[in-house]
């Protein structure tokens, strides 16, 4: 069969399994949108505003299914306006493989309209990427992108596809052989002297804790962690990529570590002697201070990227290999255990925490966002799939919405990509149609891609979005309170009438500035089969607690006065 | 070995001679903040595989942290870590001195006597001295020619060899692709 360059894209990636593709069309990827037209009942376009919202989207549609997420974009500026977007999946782990047109090969390396070296602008911020300089690689091409995109620790891989390398005629073999590549291997099993030295360390510990990350629901290791956790009795600390990796009502799961994690975790891992990690990367938002990170515990790194073992903290037993596959070389291993007093300690914590929650606490009739949260959570039954954006609302919804499944809380965590949430909402929802999907957003991340609201209403795709509006940048405000003496410096904001430009959009809206109308608000969502904008207007200066400094011990947090201190104070 | 009293240590990868791969190995050293020495790059007896030779100071990152940074790239075939076996390194300078008087002549054929060096080129002006060494004996040679006027100076950075029957090949076989269809290329239109 000879296809043009363009058909063969198409046919390569209905043969990875491609139903939805995020782009925008322009110049140099023309001839790919052609090919489009003949294949589109096979594959879905989705028209996007802006081609940053595209990597989000394809990004959310990965996290959300663990499958590869596509965008497509033009050459130059086109490509460009990806590169947010495979910068957060990146630093996040997701598969992604982004498509983008190039000047005609004559033209490449003439400055020529639309043009811009996007292989070497995008070496940091992707797995791999290639520059196509011939059809006949075109096809092999794809399928060892999709292959590195999503094998071993996955990651965004970009094709850059020159205009006449797409109008390029051949004979369409699809390879079907394996990829074979000579450089790139993926860890599987560990070493079984690695094993035992494990539950070594293991068995000797009094006060063990198991650090759960992204790793373990991108490995779909959740049951053998959840055995692990169980038989062994080990508390269960999460990242915030790590949220879903165990159930958060399971009795053994803490919470979430790290800055803003529950003071009971940091606690915990500091006083441990025994921290497992499983699929995380002890980013200094986990660690705090590495001098006096977990100083009583010896450690266990189980991580399927060799270069993540020893990177920030030295570890005792590094294993590099697939979680899953380790796991089960632990469990029949794993002699059962107990730890009463250790867990009671946890549990003391545990109950100091609850004293100083802001939900335990009268606010005088004023709406906080941890309310909203709380209640968001509460009305849809824990079930939602929520995409946050970055700031407070996010560690928020880390804190007050527990996920009792993986892949539910989607987020940028290495990146802190501000402009995340909405678009990679609707991503996800292409990817989990039968799920409820809420993007929960501040009003200033909002504004960075809210121009996909024209593409969630041309779609009509069910993503409900709730802005909880502060009018500050919120995080930022609290630094500034914390460590900047509330010199508030551009972060005070003036904002649309969010609802008005809902209704300009052809979106229904609600406002909701009291706790009693949380439930209507989803009530209303939940009546319209399109896109829905929900605002609340929140206490503007909500402080999120506890909060460890950066660069601070992770012991030495910020801390929620208990009320009775208030009252004193 | 001198390797083992500095921080620095040889690193050798394999990697597919493709467009672009020491633009990947450059921008893993410099975004992972790693310090190069010196790196080489060059083909080996495979036409699709080159060899690097990279000098990493060691002092801020663990060679091996670097070492499984470097085999991440999809193009790198294979690392190793030289520092770590008995080797032979070899570093290639070419040094022009000043020898416009007799003086000077005398004393650049002297110091080059001692040394794995010689002189490749010389004149009233100028003489170009070449040594293959080590590289602390090429280091010594600069310092002694220092006095007498150096002018110019080019050096190859070190290449480095594992000793006796350790070897560090690959076997792999790059796929080969159809007819290149490269016709028309310049009548394109943007």
């Amino acid at each position: 069969m000879i296809l043009t360059g363009a058909e063969i894209i198409l046919e390569c990636l209905i043969r990875e399994g491609v139903r939805v593709v995020f782009g925008y069309p322009g110049g140099a990827i023309l001839h790919t949108y052609d090919a489009l037209y003949m294949y589109r009942d096979r594959i879905h376009h989705v028209l996007v505003r802006h081609e940053q919202g595209a990597s989000h989207m394809a990004d959310g549609y990965a996290r959300a299914t663990g499958e590869v997420g596509v965008c497509i974009a033009t050459s130059g500026p086109g490509a460009t306006n990806l590169v947010t977007g495979l910068a957060t999946a990146m630093m996040d782990s997701v598969p992604i493989v982004a498509i983008t047109g190039q000047v005609p090969r004559a033209a490449i390396g003439t400055d020529a309209f639309q043009e811009t070296d996007v292989t070497g602008v995008t070496i940091p911020v992707t797995k791999h990427n290639y520059l196509v300089t011939d059809v006949e690689e075109l096809a092999y091409t794809i399928k060892e992108a999709f292959y590195i995109a999503r094998s071993g620790r996955p990651g965004p891989v970009l094709i850059d596809i020159p205009k006449d390398v797409q109008a390029q005629k051949t004979e369409f073999i699809y390879p079907e052989e394996d990829i074979r590549l000579p450089g790139y291997t993926v860890p599987s099993g560990a070493a079984e002297s690695d094993v035992d030295r494990a539950m070594d360390l293991i068995r000797q510990a009094q006060r063990p804790v198991i650090l759960a990350g992204h790793g373990i629901i991108m490995s779909g290791a959740m049951a053998e962690v959840r055995e692990l956790a169980e038989r062994g009795q080990i508390p269960v600390a999460l990242t915030l990529l790590g949220k879903g990796a165990m159930p958060e009502n399971h009795p053994l799961t803490v919470g979430m570590m790290g800055m803003h994690g529950s003071a009971a975790t940091n606690y915990a891992i500091q006083k441990a002697d025994l921290l497992i990690a499983l699929g995380m990367r002890f980013d200094d938002r986990v660690t705090g201070n590495l001098k006096t990170y977990a100083p009583h515990a010896r450690k266990i790194h189980v991580d399927i990227d060799a270069s993540e073992i020893n990177k920030n903290v030295k570890v005792d037993v590094g294993i590099n290999g697939d979680l899953k596959t380790v796991l089960r070389q632990f469990l029949p291993k794993l002699a059962d255990a107990t730890h009463p007093e250790w867990i009671a300690q946890i549990r003391d914590w545990q109950e100091d925490g609850s004293e100083r929650d802001i939900l335990n606490h009268d606010t005088h009739g004023k709406l906080l966002g941890a309310q909203v949260i709380n209640d968001l959570w509460k009305y849809t039954n824990g079930e939602a799939i929520t995409v946050t954006d970055v700031g407070q609302h996010q560690m928020l919804e880390a804190q007050y919405y527990p996920h009792q499944r993986p892949a539910t809380m989607l987020t940028s965590g290495g990146l802190g990509t501000m402009g995340f949430g909405f678009p990679a909402a609707i991503g996800a929802k292409f990817g989990k149609p039968e799920e409820e999907v809420w993007a929960i957003v501040g009003d200033g991340g909002f504004q960075m891609t809210l121009c996909e609201l024209a593409t969630a209403k041309q779609e009509n795709v069910k993503v409900n979005i709730a802005i909880l509006n502060n009018s500050f940048l919120g995080m930022v405000r609290q630094w500034q309170e914390f460590f900047y003496e509330e010199r508030y410096q551009s972060t005070p904001m003036f904002n649309p009438d969010f609802c008005k430009l809902a209704e300009a959009y052809g979106i229904p809206s609600m406002r909701v500035t009291r706790r009693e109308e949380v439930a209507a608000s989803v009530e209303f969502a939940r009546r319209h089969d399109g896109p829905v904008l929900i605002e609340y207007v929140i206490e503007k200066e909500e402080v999120v607690y506890p909060m460890v400094p950066a660069g601070a011990d992770l012991d030495k947090m910020i801390r929620r006065p208990k009320p009775n201190e208030v009252e004193n104070a | 070995m001198p390797d083992s009293q500095s921080f620095k240590n040889t690193l050798v990868a394999l990697v597919e001679n493709k467009p672009g791969v020491l633009n990947r190995v450059a921008s893993l050293f410099r975004r992972r903040n790693f310090n190069v020495d010196s790196l080489t790059v060059g083909r080996t007896h495979k036409d699709h595989v080159s060899r690097m030779t990279i000098v990493v100071d060691v002092k801020r990152a663990d060679a091996r942290i670097i070492a499984a940074n470097l085999k991440k790239l999809v193009n790198v075939i294979d690392v190793q870590n030289l520092s770590e076996q008995p080797n032979i390194s070899r570093d290639l300078a070419l040094i022009k001195v000043r020898t416009d008087d007799v003086e000077s002549r005398n004393g650049v054929t002297l110091i080059c006597e001692r040394y794995p060096a010689r002189i490749v080129d010389i004149g009233t002006k100028v003489a170009i001295i070449e040594i293959t060494a080590q590289e602390d004996i090429v280091e010594s040679l600069i310092n002694e020619l220092r006095p007498i006027g150096i002018v110019e100076l080019v050096r190859t950075g070190v290449v480095a060899m594992g000793r006796g029957i350790r070897i560090m090949d690959t076997d792999y076989e790059p796929r080969r692709f159809g007819e290149a269809a490269n016709k028309g290329l310049e009548r394109y239109g943007v």
